[in-house]
């Protein structure tokens, strides 16, 4: 047993300490340890995109990261996105437009999208399907995720425009 | 009547918000108090004696609870297969028992042999390692021409790799083959069905745990169907009475089939619960799901269409054989026959079908229904050998088509594969296939592409497939061990609102939202007021589950029937309050009155009178207002369709990219258009994964080289196009009371001949006499197909 490392992260806004074994994984960390379980598992390879966070601006797939490794990140997850008594404008477009089915592979999509949305606020089809093709979903073919990302993108766009 | 939450609706769906907001509860996502952890060892061999296994070490391993080996196992029963075929010469098929843990041999690689159970699941990783096994390696089944002449068995004691050789309709055979000789011209295609791998996103997963107090048992896992589960566990394995285990298949993220079978994981837990006193939990990483959860497909095809000089069907014979891997996995015997053989005439008025299908044992994961399941095997063979004989005809594929389909004043059509097809309008399908597809605008656009220097195919289909397995006398008839029925229980509740129990389980139909909108529909009343409840055998009567399209068909038909009770009922209770007989009262809008007057009471006044019957009539009716219905359907339901697939394939990689993807369903009569629409979305998908890219290979040493998805390719969104669907021409089934048939699978059945049809086609294109490439059109077969056709 490795001695244990002194952690400390911010995740969805608040902050965490604890001591963790340096081959504990950050989605372990997240939910064995802080019971944030919106992240899944697919796939413990980086391939499937189920566990995907945004760690201090970036998508990360949180299975194939020590959580040493996110020592003084700041860690958005599913949660920290959105609430059932306040959507994100993603979760209420993919709620609209049925872009999920089983819901297994939602909370790693939305997170990247969001991602992918701030990246490049008025994404083409094509540029979504390639931005999201890090994150497999096996129920809806990509269709109606597609089009729920599009019809996010204008909606929070906007938003934007109103706001200024 | 509240039109927007009724059938037909596209009403959005309820589930959603807990699994958008990453509140969704998944198996894995359940902690139990004082949980343990189980790890599994598992033979890195195919085929081998086992000789020893040493846990004394492991057993002192820190945390470690207990280690479990294939000896602790041998008094309890073995995972039974749900279906008895029998061979052609009446011969049952051989059943070897499946136990929980590998015992004297391992059979395929992922095998477990041992289990060790911890404190965390670290503990329990280190612990397997220190497992001593002594395993000699013997040699690998792996290829079934090879398995079928071998002296070597994957089970020893049943002295043959063969677990039956079945043929369908045996009485068609000689006037098959005297059809065959005769005719003016028949066209042979040999082909694979290629093995596949479900993979739901969610790997499987399950926690047992036991009350000593009481002996209850509980199971929380991933599954389809948990009452059959609990079943199996019960009746088949552990001996564990029905009424002492409770089997909890909570928020399930796919299944595909492959969770609808039972697994020696969740026997493993249980058990191991009641030895440790506390809850036991595992779950699959991906790659042990890879190795053990039950694949699907992995046929071997020859098939023959006979043909007159007009181009009239004659006859189709098959020669298949069947991989069903080192185990009879619970429905792997139904699938390749009874779901396969019976659908060997497609729409079509051929008059002779016989099929032989041989399954084989093999040293791999066991093989059992896929989404489709059968059908997807059956529409590939006929709707590939059609393409072909279209070709070596000169005939255009759709007219050849169009000649031979049952026509709709021939309903209902008894097939000569065995089936009555009880509804359908294939022509309409094509008509409409036609215009969706725009097929007149594709030799415009097979120019468009050539200009790009572009081979262009445009590939159709027609399939039909049986849902809603039933009914249960013939599935009996046939060698089913189940009945094939499903339940329901409508609850109304003093208040008015109502909890639907159903037997099927949900893990992404969305019957949460589909189910109550059949029941406000009848009702009256708002969908919002009305709840599902699934997945739990301590709450919902029965269940069959859901698998092979059969959730809306068969449950929905008992959430029909039990509220029909329901209104009945009510009626009566209305009836009273209004001074009338019930045959006076009508129900419209949820309210109930009274023809011709102005007296009415409402559905909710009407559920408070049943819980609360100061002034009631209880010397002809009971107090409360909750009905159960059993829903055993008359046929399978037929849904069927027309796609239409257009690929371009590039001359010099062998790259295909499917450029336009249509599907024309006919699913009769529907409930949720949005929800249908996804299911086909998902069906396509996989199809289009089962054409291009899934490819499931084992090595002659039957290691799975693509256990992980860094070998196995998944459909990601940059492969697919935005698919055209349509279910406008739907003929409702006629035996069923919604009307309906069934969406999951068809997306999965019709596309996969499709999309190999276009390339074919793209390929004649571009000169390259290639009448044939086997799943998965990679672009290396593709380039090599070029290579060697030159």
């Amino acid at each position: 047993m490795s001695k244990k490392m002194h952690i400390s992260l911010t995740v969805n806004g608040k902050q965490e300490e604890f001591l963790a074994e340096p081959r504990e994984l950050l989605i372990y960390t997240l939910r064995e340890r802080l019971n944030i379980t919106g992240p899944h598992i697919g796939c413990e390879t980086s391939h499937c995109g189920a566990c995907t966070v945004t760690i201090d601006g970036k998508s990360v797939k949180a299975c194939t990261m020590f959580v040493a490794q996110a020592d003084g990140a700041d860690v958005t997850t599913i949660e920290g996105l959105g609430n059932p008594d306040s959507l994100h404008p993603l979760q209420e477009a993919f709620k609209e437009h049925h872009g999920l089915q089983c819901g297994y592979c939602t909370p790693g999509m939305i997170t990247r999208a969001a991602k992918l949305l701030e990246e490049n606020p008025n994404p083409t089809e094509d540029e979504i399907r390639f931005g999201m093709a890090g994150n497999l979903c096996r129920c809806t073919g990509y269709q109606n995720i597609v089009k729920s990302i599009r019809a996010a993108a204008t909606e929070m766009n906007a938003a934007k425009e109103a706001a200024e | 009547m509240p039109r927007d939450t009724g059938i037909g609706a596209a009403t959005l769906r309820r589930e959603d918000v807990r699994f958008l907001t990453g509140t969704g509860e998944y198996t894995d996502d359940i902690v139990l108090a004082k949980q343990t952890y189980a790890v599994f060892a598992r033979s890195t061999v195919a085929h081998g004696k086992i000789k020893s296994i040493d846990t004394s070490a492991a057993a002192q391993m820190p945390g470690v609870l207990a280690v479990f080996t294939g000896d602790d196992f041998v008094d309890v029963g073995g995972n039974p297969a749900g279906w008895l075929i029998n061979s052609r010469d009446g011969e049952p098929m051989k059943e070897p028992k499946r136990p929980v843990l590998a015992h004297g041999k391992v059979r395929h690689v992922g095998d477990a042999y041992a289990a060790v159970i911890a404190e965390t699941v670290e503990q329990a990783r280190d612990a397997v390692e220190a497992i001593e096994a002594d395993i000699e390696e013997l040699p690998a089944i792996i290829d079934m021409n090879a398995a079928l002449s071998s002296s070597t068995y994957v089970h020893d004691e049943i002295e043959t790799n063969q677990c039956f050789d079945w043929g369908w309709i045996e009485d068609n055979r000689e006037a098959t083959d005297t059809a065959i000789k005769n005719a003016h011209h028949v066209t042979t295609l040999e082909l694979v069905n290629n093995r596949l791998v479900p993979n739901a996103m969610e790997p499987r997963a399950s926690i047992g745990s036991y009350k000593a107090s009481t002996g209850e048992y509980t199971l929380h896992t991933t599954s389809q169907n948990p009452h059959l589960t609990r079943l199996l566990i019960s009746a088949f394995v552990l001996g564990i009475p029905e009424n002492m285990l409770t089997v909890i298949a909570p928020d399930v993220g796919g299944g595909f089939g492959s969770k609808i079978y039972h697994y020696g994981e969740e026997a493993l837990v249980l058990a191991a619960a009641k030895q440790v006193g506390r809850p036991v939990k595992w779950t699959a990483d991906r790659t042990e799901s890879f190795l053990t959860d039950a694949h699907g497909r992995d046929h071997v095809t020859k098939i023959e269409l006979a043909l007159d000089a007009e181009g009239n069907f004659l006859a189709f014979r098959t020669d298949t054989k069947a991989n069903v891997g080192a185990y009879l996995s619970n429905f792997s015997t139904a699938t390749p026959t009874f779901l396969h053989g019976t659908l060997m005439g497609g729409n079509y008025t051929v008059p002779l079908v016989y099929v032989n299908v041989k399954a084989v044992f093999t040293n791999t994961a066991p093989v059992d229904a896929y989404r489709g399941a059968g059908r997807p095997e059956a529409t590939y063979s006929i709707e590939r050998v059609i393409d072909k004989a279209a070709r070596e005809l000169g005939m255009d594929p759709i007219e050849l088509r169009r000649k031979n389909f049952v026509k709709p004043d021939q309903y209902p059509y008894a097939s000569a594969a065995g089936l009555e097809y009880d509804a359908g309008n294939y022509d309409a399908l094509m008509d409409k296939m036609e215009e969706v597809a725009d097929i007149s605008g594709f030799e415009a656009r097979r120019k468009a592409s050539e200009a790009k220097g572009l081979m262009r195919g445009l590939g159709v289909n027609a399939y039909i497939e049986a849902c809603g397995i039933a009914p249960s006398n013939l599935v009996g008839v046939l060698g089913s061990r189940v009945g094939l029925y499903d339940a329901a229980t409508v609850r109304v509740n003093a208040t008015g609102n109502i909890s639907v129990m159903v037997g099927a389980h949900s893990h992404g139909q969305g019957h949460e939202t589909a189910f109550p909108q059949v029941v406000s529909d009848m009702l009256g009343i708002d969908a919002s007021t009305i709840d599902i409840v699934h997945g739990d055998t301590s709450k919902i009567p029965f269940g069959m589950g859901t698998y092979g399209s059969r959730s809306l068909a068969v449950c929905g038909s008992a959430v029909v029937r039990a509220t029909e009770k329901i209104i009945v009922k009510a009626k009566k209770i209305a009836a009273h309050m209004l001074e009338v007989t019930d045959q006076d009262i009508s129900l419209n809008d949820g309210v109930f009155s009274v023809e011709g007057t102005n007296k009415s009471v409402t559905f909710g006044e009407v559920a408070l009178k049943a819980y609360i019957p100061h002034d009631y009539p209880l010397e002809s009716i009971e107090p409360g207002l909750e009905e159960t219905a059993f829903y055993d359907p008359a046929n399978f339901t037929y849904p069927s369709g027309a796609y239409a697939c257009e690929v371009e394939v590039d001359p010099e990689t062998g790259k295909v990219r499917v450029d336009r993807m249509c599907a024309v369903d006919d699913f009769g009569n529907v409930i949720n258009p949005m929800i249908v629409t996804g299911q086909v979305h998902g069906g396509l998908a996989q199809g289009i994964g089962q054409a291009l890219v899934e490819q499931t290979f084992y090595d002659e040493y039957g290691q799975l080289l693509s256990a992980s998805y860094m070998d196995y390719t998944m459909p990601r969104a940059d492969d697919l196009p935005m698919f055209q669907v349509d279910h406008s021409q739907g003929t409702p089934c006629v035996h069923n009371p919604l009307g309906v048939k069934g969406c999951g699978e068809a997306g999965a059945i019709g596309s996969p001949p499709t999309v190999v049809n276009a390339v074919v086609d793209a390929l004649q294109s571009g000169g390259h006499n290639i009448t044939h490439i086997d799943m998965p059109v990679t672009p290396v077969r593709v380039w090599e197909a070029m290579q060697n056709a030159k």
